[in-house]
């Protein structure tokens, strides 16, 4: 496992002994973390590692021993030459015990098993059982512990404690008391990450529920991230409720693409369908976290009206060769005058393929105009393109005065014709009375808008969730997505399309040899490792 | 060292195959009455009038069950559409409706569509459902005019499944 504090000496570490693996971890390192490191799971609910110690839950009871030390205060050392351990005689919890030198710790004890056990006997006491309805089933850590170290019977007889169902806590999230287990990770997120204190434990023992304060709601626009942390159905999204299992859904890496910030996330999909966005832990971007409005900003990919078929204006014709011999046409028709209106909205690669286009054509200007809106101080950025980095690191002007400009050069008679990728000229303030004029508009898009209902050749493309691609976000780190799922229709992906625009070698492009090209006509890019670039993501420099 | 095997002496009458072929008339002819005038007991059925009854444990095509209440058993949990081999389930699940009866269950199917012509009447679905919802009932024989015809829909199923008592009153106390 990686293990970032190692490289630094400073950090000093302890050793000690998991189920007999001699393991070295920097001191502070708690035992689940040490466990993990020695290549063990120790269950447990509470603890999340950005979160801070709760020690609620009891599941990750574990033995704990120490050296034993004689009268001198020297280990005392058995026959073979190895310390005597004295087991302390009670199990600790793991995530708020401390690794220490010499320790030794049992993971699989007949203590341990009986503990966890009897934990999750506890757990289930007033648990109302309602794995069919329920929708964290198939991704519940109630289920798989229950499965891998319960005891499959409940000795329990007495009524279960009835608690509110149902019960909305904000406008995204639903809570289910009667399924909660209390480990109050959602109460320490909202008041340790969000910064927005509304969760608390209500009442005493059995009786006691999670709720809002009075008078307060968890509307937070970081609120379903509690979801995510809920180790069991209690907390669910209200925009997911019993739409789709979890065991149906195709999980793909992927980016958020509602920010600068360029969350990592899992697309959950099935069939060609979205069906949810979770984040995917990169410490170097999001941590664990995203926002709601991003990851509820999916719908648009399962619209209505996406656009399927390709279209020239003039003879109605909707078949691909036909639009994209039209598109050529009439880029050499205008050679020389052609105008470029790219997006923040397309990977690096389109954005290389266009600069490429730019050149063939001798392109006037190569614009992509700004998107701002409110940011805030933990993920959310004020500019609203994923990889705007990427717009200008590819040479595009980009900025909020863009239309004014391409305004202007069509007034001058510059331009006559016009490319625009995942943007609307007419949103980013030309005239549509002016753009009407031009002699033929190109669109690449996905969804209708002013542009595509004027364009001369429409050309159907992909979201960013059914292409693959790199996007740079705010911190100049290039990260990559991966298609779940092919476009609808007969969309294609925009890499294909700008492939094909160019003319003469008309072979669908492979998308490996456009980022290496990319990487081997663009300074910052060199070098750059195809490989690793996969999970994490790697920092750009320009 | 090969065995020689004498060839069998025929009497008169075998030499002269009459009596063979009046025994086996006579018995051709003694059936043709017995049949005719049902003295015994016949053994095969006039199809599409009568069935056969089909054998206990018999898997016929799977329906969907109302409990005593004539509440729908099924909570869209989508088991049985994913333990299904042929891939011939497909449930939407929604949420109940707050005014609903049975609005503490929270989730109903919305759509559910079994496809007869997919079903291989396995009964998987009838093992995983965990709440007594589907079984494989005895009716054997589909016929259709279309495709469409033999995609059973959710009051197709509901129709063919009819009632079956609930022995464990799971949802009574939820």
């Amino acid at each position: 496992m990686a293990d970032p504090v190692s490289k630094t000496s400073a950090v000093e570490r302890v050793n000690l002994t998991v189920d007999g693996r001699a393991v070295s971890v920097p001191k502070g390192w708690n035992l689940i973390q040490a466990a993990r490191k020695a290549g063990f799971h120790v269950p447990h609910y509470c603890y999340h590692e950005k979160l801070s110690v709760g020690g609620n839950c009891r599941m990750c009871l574990v033995e704990v021993g120490l050296p034993r030390m004689g009268p001198d205060r020297k280990p005392v050392l058995k026959a073979d030459g190895t310390p005597e351990i004295g087991w302390l005689p009670r199990p600790q919890i793991g995530c708020a015990t401390q690794a220490g030198e010499g320790m030794s710790v049992r993971l699989n004890s007949q203590l341990v098993k009986e503990c966890r056990r009897s934990v999750l006997e506890f757990l289930l006491i007033n648990h109302p059982l309602d794995c069919p309805i329920c929708d964290q089933a198939g991704e519940c850590k109630l289920q798989e512990y229950a499965f891998q170290y319960g005891g499959g019977e409940s000795r329990f007889v007495e009524e279960k404690e009835r608690k509110p169902k149902k019960v909305e806590l904000g406008p995204r999230v639903t809570l289910d008391d009667e399924r909660c287990i209390l480990c109050t990770r959602c109460v320490r997120f909202c008041r340790e990450i969000a910064r927005d204190d509304v969760l608390g434990i209500f009442n005493r023992g059995s009786h006691s529920y999670i709720s809002c304060y009075p008078g307060r709601k968890l509307e937070n626009n970081y609120s379903l991230n509690t979801v995510d942390l809920c180790p069991v159905g209690a907390l669910t999204s209200t925009d997911f409720r019993f739409k789709m299992r979890v065991w149906f859904l195709k999980e793909t890496s992927s980016l958020c693409a509602s920010c600068a910030r360029g969350c990592n996330i899992t697309v959950g999909s099935r069939e060609g369908v979205v069906h949810r966005f979770k984040p995917r832990c990169n410490d170097a971007v999001n941590s664990h976290w995203m926002c709601d409005e991003g990851r509820l900003n999916y719908k648009w990919i399962n619209d209505e009206r996406r656009l399927k078929k390709p279209l020239i204006r003039a003879s109605g014709s909707a078949k691909w060769d036909e639009a994209l011999a039209a598109a050529r046409d009439a880029l050499v028709r205008n050679r020389g005058r052609v105008a470029i209106l790219a997006s923040g909205q397309c990977s690096c690669e389109e954005l290389f393929l266009l600069k490429k286009l730019a050149e063939t054509y001798g392109a006037v200007v190569k614009l992509a105009p700004a998107h701002e809106g409110p940011g805030d101080n933990l993920l959310v950025e004020t500019d609203k393109t994923p990889n705007m980095n990427g717009v200008r690191l590819m040479g595009f002007e980009a900025g909020r005065e863009v239309g004014a400009k391409l305004s202007d050069a069509m007034a001058k008679g510059e331009v006559a014709a016009l490319v625009a990728v995942r943007e609307c000229a007419v949103a980013a303030g030309v005239d549509a009375g002016a753009l009407k004029k031009m002699d033929a508009i190109l669109a690449i898009d996905v969804l209708p808008s002013p542009t595509v209902e004027m364009a001369s050749v429409v050309l159907p493309g992909a979201a960013h969730v059914e292409k693959t691609g790199t996007f740079i976000n705010f911190q100049r780190r290039l990260q990559r997505f991966h298609p779940a799922f092919a476009p609808p229709g007969e969309a294609r992906t925009d890499l294909w399309i700008l492939g094909q625009l160019p003319g003469g070698d008309s072979k669908p492009l492979d998308y490996e040899k456009v980022f290496n090209r990319m990487c081997g006509e663009t300074p910052a890019f060199q070098a750059l490792p195809w490989e690793p670039l996969t999970e994490k993501g790697v920092e750009v420099e320009w | 060292m090969a065995i020689i095997t004498p060839r069998p002496q025929l009497t008169l009458a075998e030499r002269l195959y009459l009596p063979a072929i009046v025994s086996g008339m006579w018995l051709t002819i003694r059936h043709f009455f017995v049949n005719l005038l049902g003295l015994k007991k016949k053994f095969t059925l006039e199809y599409p009038d009568e069935k056969c009854p089909p054998p206990p444990g018999c898997r016929g095509a799977p329906t969907l069950v109302r409990d005593e209440d004539g509440r729908e058993k099924c909570v869209a949990c989508q088991l049985c559409e994913f333990v299904c081999p042929p891939r011939a389930i497909r449930v939407t699940p929604e949420a109940l409706p707050p005014g609903s009866r049975h609005a503490k269950i929270e989730k109903r199917p919305a759509a559910f569509e079994i496809n007869m012509l997919r079903c291989i009447y396995c009964g998987f679905c009838q093992e995983v459902c965990p709440e007594e919802a589907i079984f494989l009932r005895e009716k054997t024989i589909l016929t259709g005019a279309s495709r469409r015809e033999l995609v059973h829909d959710k009051q197709r199923l509901l129709a063919l499944g009819g009632s079956r008592p609930d022995s464990v009153k799971k949802w009574k106390d939820k």
